[in-house]
């Protein structure tokens, strides 16, 4: 491409990428497209918009791929530094859309800096990993890689956008891969567990299922003299996590966070309100069948039933107008473009570029498995884009310098090599 | 580890939501119905039901705008109490019917329409649709009603009703709402003059907006009227029908012999159709459907069995010259009455004596017929081989069972079979002999008969051997289309020229018998009066009620342009009311005007209510008198 010679980027990468944005622009002009337009190009059309973004985009490409490898690595924290301060400063600039305080205007534009964050924190991340002196056996290296990771995550918490603030979750990830202990992650998925299960069965069935499962555990134990003080503290600390669950969820979430626990957990069935946008969307891909109804045919699509089909929802215009075998054939795309990654990264010589890789990869993962989760009604609703799909500049944009500053180092990689 | 952790996440996760997919899209299919359910709407389209004309191209139906108010009760808002109040008294309903309504629809379906409050007129519409927008989910329908041009003919026309929840199941062109003929023309003819709904299906949007076409329009269809129909019926005949009846009840059939096309179907008491239309009409059809005394729903001459009395002699004529036991000279003397073992006596009335064929038929002789009968029978070796070849003759001029016009089928009567008697007497345990049924040779006994049966051998025996099916449909829209059912010739099982002794004896019913009170100038008719005694039940005991008065006839002698058979319930001899109604039906067919004023004012005037009060009255009460 641009490169100098001997540079050679991962071409199937920049395949993955293109087929997503084309299919992702189809769907935003069905998604968005109406018939009383007549002008074909009309600027205040969505797709039109979107094909702006992602002519600006094709325009950015060239200028990542044209930075030193090395640049990314020696300014890693410059640029971490300046997007914390760009999230910090959307509480005395940001505009309020949606009830979220995320967005800068700057002549026309609005700008959402958390979008990018993804980014500078990967590369932050790499940095402060790849570092000789950092040791991720020891706790104090632990702690502060943990604290580069979810710093933006507690700047984004507030705004409100749980949903954006969730993805920083996807670095534990690389840390793992890195040599964090796996206890880690284990706790990640305990306290998961307990956080639905309360919210599931309530408090007291949690701790009565706790105590069982403790005291099983001691009791096979026997012949290692285990210790009863250990195993009660380790009891305690989760009835006391499942308590402040409850105590969270009914004192601190808002309404709002609750119906949309309580409508995943089937605790409340309600078409109408809530649970209008998971229902519609679910109604919208089930009508898909196999080979969906025709680009431009959905009637679900073309009635706009679904909030949200051209940004969030977008999945349920895939699902309904191209049937499962479309909607799957998007999914593999995606499995095959964290896949790729993840085999990148691995081969990777430099390890700020493998950690930076593996970031891109689990970030990816997470925005795919939430956002397709939440549309065909797996997971609760979280409001975070379909990567590359979603109409939305700050997004595409934030996507895409992910995804091609990793394609630059990896390209760098390649002549070490 | 450390490696391959993430890569078995991301493949695990890649195969639960493709499961997940799958179950959506492919394995749980209820999405694509709720999908069509919320986003696409059907809009029908109402076709003009097909006008009515009689055989003159009279208009006697058309049909006028209505206006529906309908429901779909998912769309519906609660209303705060003044504004449904408010709603109530627009719709002239209470404010229980109104839940009870709605609670109705909600239960047939909440997505599809059901009528809220039927048939508004013109003048209501206009008043309603500048309101209807304040209440969410209600609408206006517009449909055509009918409009009936005349006053009379409702057994005829019958009537059109929204369809019931069996039509629905069983026929999946109707929806909630819809109408459908019910009874007489409008039932029978259903499908030609309904014609086909038009179906508009329209994407919504999630406010339930119309936001274009579904699919530009391709599922769509125009609505394709109705046809107009063509009557065989004489608007003037069947409306002077209707007019003689009055204050009687009974029935008037009158066919064209040689085409078998109906001229008349009157039965009384008659409702004006126009009772059944509009927003009194259930009010209306109520009362009417509980009316179990005079029954004006019931059609006499489809539905009425009765016994033929004397009429039915010229059958056993027939069938005694075809069977060549009698001959049209012989004579048989009659002593008041006839003697068929040890002193069983079935009486006759005073004439002279003896008789041959056409003075037995014109002084109605009792004795003449229960002998041609029982040699008919006893012709055979065995009284049951007898009966069947009697009632053989019977079946071919279309008695004994449905005679297959186009109207509800009404009732099949009853010809006797040696099986029939063999279970009555429990043959072979005891033996049953042509005597034990010799009332069946003067129309009395077991044999019953409806009036378009007894028409039907009138029109065969003034045919000399043979029938049309009656029939009273003569065109759709305007081009001829009768059945090839209707175009066949059925031939009796008698030979043509036994015919002429027997229509000789009807004719001097009418010069010098029992109908020779009703004679008019320059017409010759053949006819036949009967008097036919009936019974009732009161508090579960038979009662014997005053006779039915019977005619049946056809004029010209030669060359047949009318039969008819008329039944006053009740109204004694033959002659009294029957055959005067027969004689002024028959003027006003071939003559257009009536000469004898008194005969018809005598008709018009007469009333028989005090007879039919009679039995209700409570009190002993005398008949025949």
């Amino acid at each position: 491409m641009l490169g100098s010679k001997g540079i050679k980027f991962d071409w199937a990468t920049i395949f993955i990428y293109i087929v997503l944005v084309s299919i992702g622009w189809i769907n935003i002009y069905s998604a968005s497209y109406n018939t009383t337009s007549t002008v074909f190009f009309d600027f205040s059309q969505i797709y039109i918009k979107q094909l702006i973004w992602i002519s600006l985009s094709l325009i950015l490409i060239p200028f990542i791929l044209g930075v030193e490898a090395k640049f990314y690595e020696r300014f890693s924290s410059v640029i971490y530094m300046i997007s914390l301060i760009s999230l910090i400063g959307l509480f005395f600039l940001g505009k309020n859309v949606n009830g979220a305080t995320s967005w800068y205007f700057l002549g026309g534009f609005s700008i959402q800096p958390s979008e990018f964050a993804k980014a500078a924190t990967a590369l932050a991340l790499a940095k402060y990993v790849s570092d000789i002196q950092t040791d991720l056996k020891s706790f104090k290296n632990q702690i502060k890689s943990l604290i580069i990771v979810f710093l933006p995550a507690l700047i984004i918490i507030p705004q409100p956008d749980p949903g954006s603030a969730l993805v920083y979750v996807a670095l534990i990830f690389p840390l793992y891969r890195e040599g964090l202990h796996f206890i880690y992650l284990l706790l990640g998925f305990i306290v998961a567990a307990l956080f639905v299960a309360t919210l599931a069965f309530g408090t007291l069935w949690v701790a009565i299922s706790i105590l069982i499962i403790v005291a099983i555990i001691y009791f096979k134990n026997n012949k290692n003299k285990p210790s009863i003080f250990k195993h009660g503290i380790i009891a305690v600390a989760c009835i006391g996590f499942s308590i402040s669950v409850n105590f969270i969820f009914e004192n601190v979430l808002e309404q709002r966070h609750r119906d949309r626990f309580n409508i995943v957990m089937g605790k409340e069935v309600d078409t109408k309100s809530i649970g209008y946008n998971t229902n519609q969307s679910e109604i919208a891909i089930g009508s898909g069948g196999w080979t969906g109804k025709g680009w431009l045919q959905g009637t679900q699509t073309k009635g706009k039933f679904v909030p949200e089909q051209d940004t969030d929802y977008i999945f349920s215009t895939v699902g309904e107008e191209w049937g499962f075998l479309g909607s799957i054939g998007v999914v593999i795309l995606f499995i095959a473009l964290i896949v790729r990654l993840l085999i990148l990264a691995e081969r990777q010589k430099s390890q700020f570029s493998r950690v930076y890789g593996y970031s891109v990869s689990a970030i990816l993962f997470f925005h795919f498995f939430i956002n397709i989760g939440m549309v065909s009604g797996l997971l609760p609703t979280i409001g975070i884009p379909l990567p590359f799909f979603s109409y939305g500049g700050s997004s595409l944009w934030g996507f895409t310098i992910l995804l091609f500053i990793f394609i630059r180092l990896d390209a760098s990689n390649y002549i070490n090599r | 580890m450390r490696k391959y952790l993430f890569l078995l996440i991301v493949i695990s996760t890649g195969i639960l939501i493709s499961t997940r997919l799958f179950y959506l899209q492919v394995y749980d299919t209820s999405a694509q119905i709720s999908s069509q359910n919320n986003a696409v709407k059907k809009i029908f389209d109402f076709p003009q039901r097909g006008f009515i004309f009689d055989r003159n191209g009279k208009i006697l139906v058309s049909n006028q705008p209505s206006y529906d108010v309908m429901v779909i009760p998912k769309n519906v808002e609660t209303l705060d109490p003044n504004l449904k109040q408010e709603f109530c008294d627009l719709l002239k309903i209470t404010l229980e019917d109104y839940d009870r309504i709605l609670e109705k629809a909600r239960i047939y379906s909440p997505r599809l329409p059901s009528v809220v409050v039927a048939q508004f007129t013109k003048e209501e519409y206009a008043y309603l649709s500048e309101k209807i927008w304040k209440y969410k989910g209600f609408y206006i329908q517009k449909r055509a009603l009918r409009d009936y041009q005349v006053s009379n003919s409702a057994n005829v026309f019958g009537y059109i009703a929204e369809v019931n929840n069996s039509i629905i199941k069983k026929n999946p062109y109707y929806l909630m709402g819809d109408l459908i003929g019910k009874s007489g023309v409008e039932m029978e003819y259903e499908e030609v003059l309904r014609g086909k709904k038009g179906v508009k299906y329209l994407q919504m949007d999630r406010f339930n907006r119309e936001i274009g076409p579904y699919k530009e329009g391709i599922y769509d269809t125009i609505p394709i009227n109705g046809k107009d129909i063509t009557l065989t019926i004489d608007a003037v005949l069947q409306e002077y029908g209707e007019r003689l009846l009055i204050n009687k009840r009974g029935g008037i059939v009158a066919l064209e012999p040689a085409t078998g096309e109906i001229l008349a179907l009157i039965t009384a008491p008659n409702y004006d159709p126009k009772l059944l239309v509009g927003r009194e009409r259930s009010k209306n059809f109520t009362k009417l459907w509980y009316d179990t005394i005079s029954r004006p729903l019931f059609d006499r001459v489809l539905q009425g069995e009765y016994p033929p009395g004397s009429p039915f002699k010229s059958l056993t004529a027939l069938i005694g010259l075809q069977e060549g036991v009698i001959n049209t000279s012989e004579k048989i003397p009659c002593y008041d009455g006839y003697n068929y073992g040890g002193n069983k006596k079935l009486g006759c009335h005073p004439h002279r004596s003896p008789l041959s064929m056409v003075g037995g038929i014109s002084n109605s002789c009792n004795t003449y017929f229960c002998s041609v009968y029982r040699r008919s029978i006893e012709r055979y070796p065995s009284p049951q081989e007898g009966m069947d070849n009697w009632k053989k003759h019977l079946e071919s001029f279309g008695l004994g069972n449905y005679i297959g016009y186009d109207l509800p089928p009404g009732k099949k009567g009853l010809i006797p079979s040696s099986e029939f008697y063999n279970r009555w007497y429990k043959y072979p345990k005891y033996k049953w002999y042509a005597t034990a049924t010799i009332s069946n040779a003067i129309g009395q006994g077991e044999v019953i008969l409806t009036p378009m049966q007894m028409v039907n051998f009138t029109a065969a025996i003034a045919n000399k051997g043979w029938y049309y099916k009656p029939h009273i449909l003569k065109k759709i829209s305007n081009i001829d289309t009768i059945s090839s059912k209707y175009t066949k010739r059925y031939n009796t099982t008698i030979d043509a020229q036994y015919f002429e002794p027997v229509i000789e004896g009807m004719f001097d019913v009418y010069n010098e018998g029992t109908a020779k009170y009703i004679q008019i100038p320059d017409i010759e008719i053949c006819g036949k009066t009967g008097t036919a005694e009936n019974f009732t039940k009161i508090d579960g005991k038979k009662v014997q009620l005053t006779d039915h008065s019977i005619f049946i006839a056809f004029a010209p002698k030669d060359n047949p342009k009318i039969a008819i058979a008329v039944i006053v319930e009740n109204g004694y001899w033959g002659s009294r009311w029957a055959g005067k109604i027969a004689g002024l039906m028959i003027e006003k067919h071939l003559k257009g005007e009536i000469t004898r004023k008194d005969m018809e004012a005598y008709v018009l005037n007469g009333s028989l209510l005090e007879e039919y009060e009679k039995p209700y009255s409570g009190k002993p009460f005398n008949i025949n008198y």
